[in-house]
């Protein structure tokens, strides 16, 4: 093993860490402030210009990041150890965004199974229900919260099935697109790769009709309680992971057609594609257990 | 602070430090990160300490003396997030970067520009928490622990700063966890398997753990708190079908596995230190691996023992009660392996063995109190008393906080090169634990007698004992500066410490000279 690496790869200092650290500090500072003028209906907007200001950082940062890492690999300064390294903590990575869209799940089975069961006096929470709630009757979808907000329910027939189809199909194209690459197939490869982008696009575009849709016709919106946050926290956190997954297979699909990865070395494309079979998993429980059940 | 040794020679073209200013704001060396933690933590504590002076202050006699009970609560709530966030944590992240690569014989760590990155997101996000507290309305006043309906119906304008200020202190969490578990993982040096990684690396391998898995659901908890606050959601209030109990779940979710990711790595640095003055081999080093891995597992299924006063059923009640006094069994194996590493050992009573000495028995008080807190019956009347902040006070400054000293003297002349300066050494040492005693040991009887926490104001019958804890609080705040004061002299210059200046230490960062070279392994040792 010894043999094996015999020199470690420590790469040189950078500039990009920092200036990724002031980025996330604007975007903090400003979406707080943002947050805040919201509710108070202030108007000067000098918050939002902050957010904006570190979202542009953060992108300048990205492009930067991304672009000095490239010219390193394509250089062929990474040792095998380091490709390792970049495996694992992706997959720590994927593996701490499977805990957080956990705590939405896990608010959701709560308010499922114990919050509005208790609210309409299930256990020992008789008093609860005839005191605080009288005319509360526990049901899910819960269209009529206890503090009496009506709103509709989104069934899962049409577009949530629709969505799901894509979705588990675009995981299949994207396996190809990989086996592909991994054959040295470089037409597979491209031809697949286009296929999952186009398909994650239509996703996302459904995924907007299906909101104009809930707010529209069946007027459950953000302020519908329990039903309609969980829904929209949980499908939108879902939505956002998807349109960073569709723009890194975008970017990709730039670096495969200018001929880079190799079907022994390819991280960015491997992390990009278990990032895709990720969002694609948290979508089939998504479906069962926020549409279906 | 590390310059090259000459005995240590590389060819490579980044051999010496960089100077000037860039090379803080662009390392990738985990020496430097590591540093650039230590000092921030400590910055943090001495503000955060600050904080608690102010409550020390004000709760110094009956009545409303110096602050408006509003700010009262800012002191408490940010306190306890300097503390547990600022402090502690970066503390551990400061010495994981530092020990963990030259314990396991890597050049530095898996992923040196992450590494830097997370380390700049912290001043930033608590610089915007700090500034929250100038804010019109104030900052953040519901307690670390933010509870809904007091973070969401009741909280001032400013809380949105809060969130996405423990927002980003979660994503450099998360990184730096990430980059310590990936280390271990795949850097360690030939021969290096698992059991034969020093309990450090262990601890921090599985606190790495804890932090990936729980850091996302506090980012989980923050985030519907933001928008029930401001967007009209409902997760935390009855009224749309939620629960504010629901929040204590994910937040304790999060909160309990976060205890023992303030404390699994000070069992590292003592079992580290323990053996290395005692001159014997750590006693029981597999059982120490299962046992934290135990606490670890345990921590997930615990959480509502923080709770029990919410009106659980009683079948929840029972489970998290045995569940909580379970751990006991896993600490009690640490407790004992550490005690029978001493057992006929050569001791020597340096300062870390002090600190160490001291962490096990005061640890052990806090332990023993937390065993108490964990019987549901008895936890109505402790519950939200100051037994409550002794319990966990001892666990955390005795515990934790102490543990971080020990391993910074112990480590000292290997970071600097330099012999810290005993005497004054033994000074901190002594009136740290005079005072820290007098601080919290009268805290409990205060609990028990149903003196409440987080209150400014208090019934007449606790003035002396008020008056006792807070003069033990002011001096141990002012012992803490004889710390820095050691810690200057010895960066400054002192005695030249050796390789290995302490006799009875084993571990591969003893095998480099003092101070270590500023990229420690270039290949990799062979470990036996």
């Amino acid at each position: 093993m010894a043999q094996q690496h015999e020199k470690y790869y420590v790469p040189a200092s950078s500039p990009w860490p920092i200036i990724g650290a002031i980025a996330l500090g604007l975007i903090a500072f400003g979406a707080g402030h943002t947050v805040i003028d919201m509710k108070n209906e202030a108007t000067d907007g000098w918050g939002v210009n902050v957010l904006l200001g570190g979202i542009a950082v953060l992108l300048v940062m990205l492009f930067g990041w991304f672009r000095d890492q490239i010219n390193e690999s394509m250089a062929g300064m990474y040792s095998n150890q380091l490709g390792h390294s970049y495996r694992q903590g992706m997959s720590w990575f994927i593996f701490s965004e499977i805990m957080f869209f956990a705590a939405f799940f896990g608010a959701l089975f709560y308010a499922r199974v114990i919050a509005v069961e208790w609210l309409g006096g299930a256990g020992n929470n008789a008093m609860t229900n005839e005191v605080l709630w009288p005319a509360f009757e526990a049901h899910w979808p819960l269209t009529q919260t206890p503090g009496g907000t009506e709103s509709g329910a989104m069934g899962w027939m049409g577009l949530p099935l629709y969505n799901t189809i894509i979705l588990i199909v675009s995981s299949v194209t994207c396996h190809f697109a990989h086996v592909g690459l991994e054959k040295n197939n470089r037409k597979q490869l491209t031809i697949w790769l286009a296929i999952t982008i186009i398909l994650g696009c239509i996703f996302l575009y459904l995924q907007v009709a299906e909101y104009i849709h809930a707010y529209e016709e069946l007027g459950l919106t953000l302020d519908s309680g329990i039903y309609g946050n969980t829904f929209y926290l949980l499908t939108g956190f879902h939505g956002m992971h998807v349109t960073l997954g569709t723009l890194m297979l975008i970017i990709m699909f730039l670096r495969v057609i200018k001929g880079h990865f190799t079907p022994e070395k390819h991280f960015a494309f491997q992390a990009t594609s278990w990032y895709w079979h990720f969002v694609d998993v948290v979508w089939v429980c998504l479906f069962i257990f926020v549409y279906i059940l | 602070m590390s310059t090259v040794a000459g005995e240590m020679d590389h060819n490579d073209h980044h051999h010496h430090a960089p100077s000037g200013i860039t090379r803080w704001f662009f390392t990738t060396n985990h020496k430097d990160i590591g540093s650039m933690y230590l000092w921030f933590s400590f910055i943090m504590f001495l503000v955060g300490g600050s904080m608690a002076m102010v409550i020390r202050a004000e709760l110094f006699q009956p009545g409303l003396q110096l602050v408006e009970p509003h700010f009262f609560n800012q002191m408490t709530t940010v306190h306890g997030l300097i503390m547990v966030f600022g402090a502690v944590m970066p503390a551990f992240t400061g010495l994981a970067n530092w020990m963990v690569p030259m314990m396991i014989g890597a050049p530095d760590m898996a992923l040196p520009r992450m590494n830097n990155w997370s380390f700049w997101i912290l001043p930033f996000a608590f610089a915007i928490l700090l500034a929250s507290l100038f804010m019109e309305g104030g900052g953040p006043a519901f307690g670390w622990t933010f509870y809904a309906p007091l973070s969401t119906t009741y909280s001032s304008d400013s809380t949105a700063l809060f969130v996405f200020s423990v927002h980003i202190m979660g994503i450099s969490s998360i990184m730096g966890a990430i980059n310590v578990i990936v280390t271990i993982m795949n850097m360690r040096a030939p021969g290096m398997t698992y059991m034969k990684m020093p309990l450090f690396v262990w601890t921090w391998f599985i606190t790495a753990f804890l932090l990936i898995a729980v850091m996302p659901v506090l980012a989980g908890a923050v985030t519907m708190v933001l928008t029930d606050k401001y967007f009209g959601t409902s997760f935390f209030d009855a009224a749309g079908g939620g629960d504010p109990v629901l929040f204590q779940h994910i937040f304790w979710f999060f909160g309990h596995p976060e205890v023992y990711i303030m404390i699994l790595p000070s069992f590292g640095i003592i079992s580290a230190i323990i053996p290395a003055f005692s001159r014997k081999r750590l006693f029981g080093y597999s059982s120490m691996v299962y046992a934290t891995a135990a606490i670890a597992g345990l921590s997930f299924i615990v959480w509502a023992h923080h709770m029990f006063t919410t009106g659980m059923p009683v079948a929840a009640e029972i489970f998290f009660m045995y569940a909580t006094m379970l751990i006991s069994v896993p600490t009690g194996v640490k407790v004992f392996n550490w005690v029978a590493t001493m057992w006929r050992g050569s001791i020597s009573f340096e300062t870390p063995m002090l600190f160490a000495l001291a962490f096990v028995i005061l640890f052990t008080i806090g332990g023993f109190s937390g065993l108490m807190l964990a019987i549901t019956p008895v936890d109505f009347q402790y519950h939200d008393t100051y037994f409550v902040v002794a319990h966990f006070h001892y666990v955390l400054v005795t515990g934790a906080i102490f543990s971080i000293m020990a391993a910074a003297y112990y480590w000292l002349p290997k970071w600097t090169g330099h012999m810290y300066n005993e005497t004054l050494a033994k000074w901190h040492f002594w009136t740290s634990l005079i005072s820290v005693n007098v601080l919290f040991f009268p805290m409990h009887f205060a609990g028990l007698a149903g003196m409440p926490r987080r209150i400014p104001d208090y019934s007449l019958q606790f003035a002396d004992i008020n008056q006792i804890v807070s003069i033990g609080g002011f001096a141990f705040g002012l012992s803490q500066l004889i710390f820095l004061a050691v810690v200057i002299k010895c960066v400054r210059g002192g005695e030249k410490a050796s390789a290995k200046p302490w006799e009875g230490a084993e571990g591969l960062e003893w095998t480099v000279p003092s101070p270590a070279p500023y990229h420690t392994f270039e290949t990799p040792p062979e470990v036996k």
